[in-house]
């Protein structure tokens, strides 16, 4: 993408913007039992959400939310640029590529057991045509007290200036519940996702804050699997990232070769393992938690 | 799901990738049927997932027919890092002039495939120095980057053209099968300049299986593991004696480190995924319950939504039917937590209000019912 992709203004918009806070959001899937009970909690969370899409079932309503048959009739009603995506994992490359097609450029996919081959070729079909992947297998991204586009459950978030990005979803959940009890709010919370292929990932992630002087720190949490931690530290280093970053890395006790959960958190040989990742955060003097619960204080006497 | 070596170059063979002439049997009188055929000198190769067979004996050279049937029983009886084979491979041996390495894999953080060859075969990889990394795309590679490859390892003539084929029949594989890995190491360069795979390492992306129903005949997973998949859990068999049950898989791993540090072993991890219900958590502890090495259980449990006293009637209800005896110590974070307290107040269970005071008391008492 040759523009930088501003994740606040999609989401949230410029204060002389109309619909400022209140950006339409669409939800693929939203008929759906999981869809369908997130879509009343974002709702209640103060996303605007104005249509869903289920085929065939164009016509109906959700609590008062048009469901259209597809991405193409919601947006000759709405200008939507973002998406939540509820779909089963076997639907969610054309989810993906209709979504795109109809001038979505934030995507959140939920979903979990998407086939790589989908994923890359979703996310290679969303990068040509300018628009962002959060996930898959991700709990989306939450601005806490303005809005939600995800899974997250919203009482362990508080509004703040520290920014949370998180390969898992429930630590993601808790870490932000200890930063929030310490008194230190969240400017902005991320999931990654869980899955081996992600659509913004940590370096990303990092990418979408950088310039953000209203984000004063960020915590990082990493897992086994992959070297996404290892190209994130390259990245602070050579983009002389200056925020005060602590990370925390869960697999430090898990055998080679399992896949621990996610279909992501899997080590061969050293590749993935947690001490790799442990040594490269301390190499560049990020402070690595050893437990979730730490973190806060960590993050406090760093920002003294 | 990691493809046991045989099953591998049944794949190969389905793509022309050439392999050694060989036969499989499971037990002695399957080995009868075949002994005739063989011609000797054969190799014994135990099927198993985990690696470095060579090194842990688990290959065996066989030179004359007397030496096979006990080579055969000393294989079908080796446990290797905590596996033990269902069957075995007998190859011919076959003349090699040369060992090179090959494979394509899903490199995560490019987003695309890469692949690697070496001049260099035989060994573990990631010792190998003079090896080629390069980029492939998802939708297979041209004839002329695999004649590139054969060039830059120094093949020429028959070789360099079969090794190039063989590049290609493998992304061609890659692709269709999707795999998130397929490795031939070594690939042998015969005598007459033809290449032959004479190891097998592939691993089929798992969540693709529900369009490959021709790779279903090589899911093997124990009855516990299906039990908990069944019910849409992640479920993993550790050495140690303490099971643990979560709602998210890091959250999972994180206590599996906190428990680790503690000084206790966690034995089975055990994230049962979305939505904690009476239901759900009551199946998690049937899971466990199976294993009988497990002597305490562990419970963490984080999300805004969790209705406590839900999973502590599963607690409760699991108690009286007799599934489980051991103690459970638990962590759950939600609505309801003083009632949830009550009810299990008579019971082997207890809830902590942090994972720490969880693990503290646990780690405690495994230390005393040594």
């Amino acid at each position: 993408m040759s523009e930088k992709f501003d994740i606040f203004d999609i989401l949230v918009g410029k204060p002389n913007d109309i619909d400022y806070g209140k950006k339409p959001v669409l939800i693929q899937g939203m008929t759906g039992n999981f869809g369908s009970v997130h879509t009343r909690l974002m709702r209640e969370y103060g996303t605007n959400i104005v249509a869903g899409v289920t085929p065939k079932k164009g016509g109906q309503s959700f609590e008062g939310i048009p469901v259209f048959d597809s991405v193409k009739d919601a947006s000759k009603n709405f200008d939507v640029k973002i998406s939540g995506i509820f779909v089963p994992a076997p639907f969610f490359l054309a989810a993906v590529k209709e979504a795109v097609d109809n001038g979505i450029k934030l995507l959140v996919a939920i979903p979990e057991h998407v086939p790589i081959r989908d994923a890359i070729e979703a996310l290679e079909y969303a990068q040509t045509n300018g628009a962002k992947i959060i996930g898959p297998n991700t709990p989306g991204v939450i601005l806490p007290t303005i809005m939600k586009v995800g899974i997250m459950p919203s009482q362990p978030f508080q509004k703040g200036n520290t920014a949370v990005f998180s390969r898992s979803g429930t630590l993601m959940y808790e870490v932000s519940f200890h930063l929030s009890k310490a008194g230190i709010g969240q400017k902005i919370a991320l999931g990654i996702g869980g899955d081996p292929i992600n659509g913004t990932n940590l370096i990303e992630a990092f990418d979408l804050i950088s310039d953000k002087d209203e984000v004063k720190s960020v915590v990082v949490v990493g897992e086994i699997g992959g070297d996404a931690e290892e190209s994130l530290v390259e990245y602070i280093e050579k983009t002389k990232f200056n925020k005060p970053v602590v990370a925390y890395v869960a697999g430090r006790s898990a055998p080679k070769e399992k896949r621990m959960g996610h279909a992501g958190a899997i080590i061969y040989g050293n590749y993935g393992s947690a001490e790799s990742k442990i040594l490269s955060f301390s190499r560049v003097n990020i402070p690595v938690a050893k437990r979730p619960a730490e973190i806060p204080s960590i993050l406090q006497n760093l920002m003294k | 799901m990691k493809l046991l070596e045989y099953q591998g170059k049944e794949l190969f063979s389905e793509y022309n990738i050439d392999v050694p002439k060989s036969y499989l049997a499971k037990n002695q009188s399957e080995l009868n049927q075949i002994v005739d055929k063989l011609e000797f000198p054969v190799v014994l190769k135990s099927q198993l997932t985990v690696g470095g067979r060579g090194k842990a004996g688990a290959i065996l050279k066989c030179t004359k027919k007397e030496e096979l049937a006990p080579k055969f029983t000393e294989l079908l009886n080796k446990v290797v890092k905590g596996e033990r084979p269902k069957i075995i491979l007998i190859e011919e041996v076959v003349d090699i002039d040369k060992e090179l390495y090959l494979s394509l894999f899903l490199n995560r953080g490019k987003r695309t495939y890469s692949l690697i060859s070496s001049s260099q075969g035989g060994m573990d990889i990631e010792s190998v120095e003079n090896k080629v990394i390069q980029d492939v795309s998802i939708n297979g590679l041209s004839q002329s980057v695999a004649e590139n490859i054969a060039k830059n390892l120094g093949l020429s003539g028959v070789t360099a053209t079969t090794f190039a084929e063989l590049v290609t029949k493998l992304a061609k594989l890659v692709k269709e099968k999707e795999a998130e890995l397929a490795e031939i190491n070594p690939v042998a360069i015969l005598k007459n300049g033809t290449c032959l795979a004479l190891d097998s390492k592939i691993i089929i992306d798992d969540n693709s299986l529900f369009r490959h129903s021709e790779l279903r005949k090589y899911i093997q997973i124990s009855e516990l593991q299906e039990q908990a998949e069944k019910n849409g859990f992640s479920f993993v068999e550790l050495d140690g004696n303490i099971a643990i049950i979560g709602n998210g898989a890091g959250l999972v791993m994180s206590t599996l480190d906190v428990v680790n540090d503690a000084g206790g072993k966690s034995g089975a991890f055990l994230d049962f995924g979305g939505r904690a219900t009476t239901e759900t958590i009551y199946k998690a502890i049937e899971v466990i319950s199976k294993l009988s090495k497990v002597k305490a259980i562990l419970v963490n449990l984080f999300g805004g939504i969790v209705r406590t006293d839900l999973v502590a009637q599963a607690i409760l209800d699991a108690y009286k039917n007799g599934m489980i005896s051991v103690p459970i110590y638990a962590r759950i974070s939600g609505a309801e937590s003083e009632k949830s307290r009550q009810m299990l107040s008579n019971s082997n269970a207890k809830l902590y209000d942090t994972v720490e005071e969880a693990i503290s008391s646990l780690v405690h008492y495994i230390g005393l019912s040594k």
